[in-house]
Formats: C-alpha cells, structure tokens, sequence
C-alpha cells in the first residue's frame, strides 16, 4: 500500500478545518480508500492541526501572540467542535453519543484504523511554524512534517483530491 | 452452487459504512490467498459495496446470502 505509483489510484486530502464532523468526513473517505488497495496521504494544515494534536500542552509556542493562539484553539482527536449545532461544546458531546451507538468509530479510533491500512498523516510545515508548534506536538501516529511542495507533489499523482 | 469451505469468519455486525469494507481489508490481509472469509453484517450498504471493494482489489465475492436480519458475504482472497 506505500509504494508511490499504485496502480489501484491514490487519494490526497487537505484538511483544513477542525470541526469534527468534517473530521470524519475525511477519515470515512480515507479509510474507505485504504481499505481498497489506494495510497492515501491526508494533508493536516492550519486549524486542521488540532486533529493530529497530542492531548495536553495547553500553551505551546515561543511568543506571545503564538501561545494565545494556542489557547483559545486548544484542541485535539477527543476535543473537537461542530461546525453546526456547537452549542458551548453539548453539540459535540451529543453527537458522540449518537455515533457510539451506531457504532460509528470515534476520530480518535479512525486515526488508528487509518494507521493500520497504512494511511499517511502529514502535519503542515508553514502552519506549524506559523503558531509555533513542532513535531513533539503531534500525534505518534503522524508521519514527518511535509511542505506544499511535497503536497502538490502527492496530489499531482493522486486521482481524487479533496479540500475539507 | 456447490458447499462453500469457510476458513474465517469475521463478525461486522453493528458495524456501518466504510467499517465492514475496512474489517474486511484488514481480516483478508492476515489470510492466504485461495481462502474464504465469511463476512457477517446487517449493513444493507455492504451487499452493494463489498463487491465493489472486492473488485477493486481483485478479491472475489463468491455469495451473498440474506437471512432475516443477518447478511452472509463471502469472500475469496486472490
């Protein structure tokens, strides 16, 4: 499932947003994808981060600005919002409820599925510098920190590219 | 059709769309080539999508046979 032309297509996903729901929007495709033989690599870049982010860590950053940023966008796979229906967080809580009961993997359990069918998890560079974050921050699961340069070089090759 | 030999059974009950296609990948790819995994399900998805899946990837779905609730997929690893 790793070599870098597989003749069964490749998928490149850019997430940008750290709502759930898009979350698993993304993970949902990815697996499905993997499971199919496809080289999948996910693209996490600005408030996507929070998807891949270590629990824990409230401030994190070198200066000011970066470590407010990092507070009040303090999130990780268990600590994700809605982009609908929010409300102060209930939103997500319910929805978590409601998805278990469908047996509907957490994001936190699609992380690991994803893993295992080989999915590749990039954390964004510019992103990363932009609020002060390093490697350290992300989960173990992630590969290496990856340029848009790398990016575009991933999805020049992949047959479905999608933007969530 | 004659009697199909089981070698494995994976049990994907409860399970909806992509986890039965997933489970499936992942159980196939412990097992031998020529061997039948027997897939439980009660996702009526899953009739329309593994043999999707297992064209894809080469694998082949012998049967599929509905019973009340249960949903028995058959698959064969190339």
């Amino acid at each position: 499932m790793t070599d870098k032309k597989n003749e069964k297509g490749s998928v490149t996903l850019v997430v940008f947003s750290s709502e759930m729901d898009r979350a698993i929007a993304a993970f949902v495709i990815a697996t499905a994808a993997a499971s199919m033989g496809m080289r999948v690599n996910i693209f996490f870049t600005f408030w996507g981060l929070n998807v891949i982010k270590k629990k824990g860590g409230l401030i994190r950053g070198s200066n000011w600005m970066q470590k407010m940023l990092n507070v009040m966008n303090y999130g990780h796979a268990r600590r994700l919002a809605l982009s609908k229906m929010n409300m102060l967080g209930m939103g997500p809580k319910m929805l978590k409820t409601m998805m278990s009961k469908k047996n509907v993997p957490s994001i936190e359990e699609f992380i690991k599925t994803a893993h295992a069918l080989g999915v590749k998890l990039y954390p964004c560079e510019m992103s990363m510098t932009v609020m002060g974050l390093t490697r350290e921050d992300f989960i173990d699961e992630c590969e290496d920190v990856m340029g848009a340069v790398s990016y575009l070089s991933e999805a020049r090759e992949s047959s479905v590219n999608l933007f969530i | 059709m004659s009697e199909i030999t089981v070698d494995k059974t994976l049990d994907a009950r409860g399970l909806c769309c992509p986890m039965p296609s997933v489970k499936t990948a992942l159980e196939l790819e412990r097992m031998g080539p020529g061997e039948v995994l027997e897939v439980l399900t009660d996702d009526p998805v899953s009739k329309k999508d593994l043999p999707v899946w297992a064209e894809s990837t080469g694998n082949e779905v012998l049967d599929i046979i509905e019973e009340e609730k249960t949903i028995k997929i058959y698959v064969r690893k190339a």
